[in-house]
């Protein structure tokens, strides 16, 4: 249990690496020279003296090699350069506006699996019933509903038309509903047919038919061995969709001007703020990567045969 | 016994009906300009947000644009495009999977990890990225949607390509011997194709998503080109007086994306593709 851990928390260094190393060749690849990106984002108007001292200043005088290994430097210290439009460093801009994007992540994350797995659950015990249906109906919107649209729809019905709730901005528990709603949608369309799958698929297991012949209780059966296990899948699609969610926040953020780091990035993109969009890009790889181990590790958690697949494989 | 005669039945309708919904969208995307009662970019002030009438049938925005010749012409640069990069991205794909598949090696490895590597990132964040650095525009956005989605078809087909290798069909080929380029096209392409088509139409309906998202975002096409995306971003404005400015383009995206996914979900049924949520 330990090597494993070991060995999964090792095998993240070289996709950090990886990522670092993509977002380097890219800002090389591309046309824009960054000392020319920061000088027009910093409204200077840009002299070749300038320019060469930028240049020097960014370090892009020098060879690509030792350009990497700086970079690679500076990151691992947290270290993203300074947002060229804000001249504060990019870290203290995600740190102030982390909070924002978390908070609205995690209740959709909440509202997802409040809803999926009960939904889930039934569909896959009621096949081919009424609420299997409509489960299937919700997966097939969630799936296709562009999510920019669900939230002004969503603003249009509650906020428009029944003033039930605020249109944007951050504050109350009401600004929170619309936009948990939408970040959800597609979540609960995956969770729900995820989860449907393993329970229909672990129904067909030994293990249920000893039980019901043993006269356990159907409910108990369900709940504490069914459920349990079929649940492990769906925390694999929870991690695993966590950049669906998190590219969700970028557009959700958009929509209703919620104060987070997505629509801090798009803002980046326009003003082509490269440490900005450099830090946004490597740190979501990082935390998609470090969301997936600790996936993982729960699922060892509830389920420990899975440790020792792991360690047979691996 | 008698619900699985039923599903079938049942995918099958699924198959001809979300088919007979996309070939409708391919056809009014060729045609737009024939079918089209105006021209989408012709602004008159005169007639802004007009409501529905014979010569406007779903009125006009608030440039005066025909709303429906707009939204007839948004299916040409949405199907236009993500075709575009189903292709580029499955074509590029193809080769890189077939030479790893083939060629195996330290080629593989080296492939196959920048594959890897790749897919590490949640997708849309590395797109962003990428247009991000490469500057908005439309043919920034297809770049990075292929640059990004190729990775896929090239995993799936390397994964393929090296089970097919091993087996007798492949060998019994070789030794009455087929070339390589022989045993591509006679025996490994007829055998990859089903799933093909089937990632390649769900990657459809992600790539008119992401398209319109990144339009949306103001990262895409930019205006006066009419886009579902983008015209749901100019009609959000008017969303307290004429909802339907947004409604319209929204509900376009969500018919073609949801034909999509019900296509490839009974094209998988069909082929018995297993396939993970």
């Amino acid at each position: 249990m330990f090597i494993y851990l070991i060995k999964r928390l090792l095998a993240v260094v070289p996709i950090i690496l990886f990522a670092i190393f993509l977002m380097f060749a890219l800002i090389r690849l591309s046309p824009v020279d960054p000392a020319e990106a920061y000088l027009a984002a910093a409204n200077i108007h840009p002299t070749d003296e300038i320019l060469a001292e930028k240049r020097h200043e960014f370090g892009l005088d020098q060879p690509l090699l030792v350009q990497y290994v700086q970079t690679v430097k500076k990151i691992v210290q947290l270290d993203f350069g300074n947002s060229y439009v804000t001249n504060t460093p990019v870290w203290q801009e995600v740190a102030t506006r982390m909070p924002a994007t978390i908070q609205l992540a995690v209740s959709s994350i909440i509202l997802s699996i409040v809803v999926s797995v009960p939904l889930g659950f039934l569909a896959a015990i009621y096949k081919n019933s009424l609420i299997d249906h409509l489960s299937r109906l919700l997966s097939y919107l969630g799936a296709s509903i562009p999510q920019f649209w669900l939230g002004y729809v969503l603003i249009f019905l509650f906020s428009v038309k029944l003033d039930m709730f605020p249109v944007e901005g951050r504050g109350t528990w009401q600004h929170f509903v619309l936009p948990s709603i939408t970040l959800s949608l597609a979540l609960i369309a995956i969770y729900t047919r995820l989860l449907r799958a393993s329970v229909l698929e672990e129904l067909e297991n030994v293990y249920v038919i000893y039980g019901r012949t043993r006269g356990i209780k159907e409910k108990t059966i369900m709940v504490k061995h069914v459920l349990r296990i079929a649940i492990s899948p769906m925390l694999t699609g929870l991690g695993m969709n966590l950049g669906k969610l998190l590219t969700g926040t970028i557009i959700v953020e958009q929509v209703f001007s919620w104060p987070g780091f997505g629509r801090f990035f798009i803002e980046a993109i326009f003003n082509r703020d490269i440490p900005v969009i450099q830090g946004y890009v490597v740190l979501a790889a990082c935390l998609f990567i470090v969301c997936n181990l600790i996936v993982d590790l729960v699922q060892l958690y509830i389920d420990p045969r899975i440790s020792r697949k792991g360690m047979a494989e691996s | 016994m008698i619900s699985s005669v039923q599903m079938a039945s049942k995918s099958k309708w699924a198959l001809i009906i979300s088919a007979a919904i996309l070939i409708v969208f391919f056809l009014v995307s060729i045609l737009a300009p024939w079918i089209a009662p105006h021209d989408p970019i012709q602004v008159n002030l005169a007639i802004k947000l007009s409501s529905p009438s014979w010569e406007y049938p779903l009125g006009t925005d608030h440039l005066g644009r025909c709303n429906l010749s707009r939204l007839l012409y948004g299916a040409r640069v949405s199907l236009g495009f993500a075709s575009l990069i189903f292709a580029a991205s499955l074509g590029f794909g193809l080769l890189v999977g077939m030479i790893a598949g083939f060629k195996g090696g330290w080629i593989d490895l080296l492939l196959m990890r920048f594959c890897d590597g790749v897919m590490a990132f949640p997708n849309l964040v590395l797109v962003l990225g990428i247009v991000g650095l490469l500057g908005p525009g439309l043919w920034q956005v297809v770049i990075a949607l292929m640059m990004v989605q190729w990775v896929y078809y090239a995993r799936m087909i390397r994964g393929m390509v090296v089970s097919m290798k091993e087996q007798n069909f492949i060998a019994a080929a070789r030794i009455s011997g087929s070339s390589t380029g022989k045993i591509i096209r006679r025996h490994l392409l007829p055998n990859v194709l089903p799933p093909i088509m089937v990632m390649g139409t769900l990657e459809m309906g992600w790539a008119i998503m992401d398209i319109s998202a990144l339009s949306f975002l103001g990262l895409g096409i930019q205006p006066p080109t009419p886009e579902w995306g983008a015209m749901i971003q100019e009609g959000k404005a008017f969303i307290r007086s004429q909802p339907e400015l947004m409604i319209y383009p929204g509900l376009m995206i969500l018919f073609v994306v949801i034909s999509f996914n019900v296509l490839g979900e009974s094209l998988s049924e069909r082929f018995g593709i297993k396939r993970r949520y």
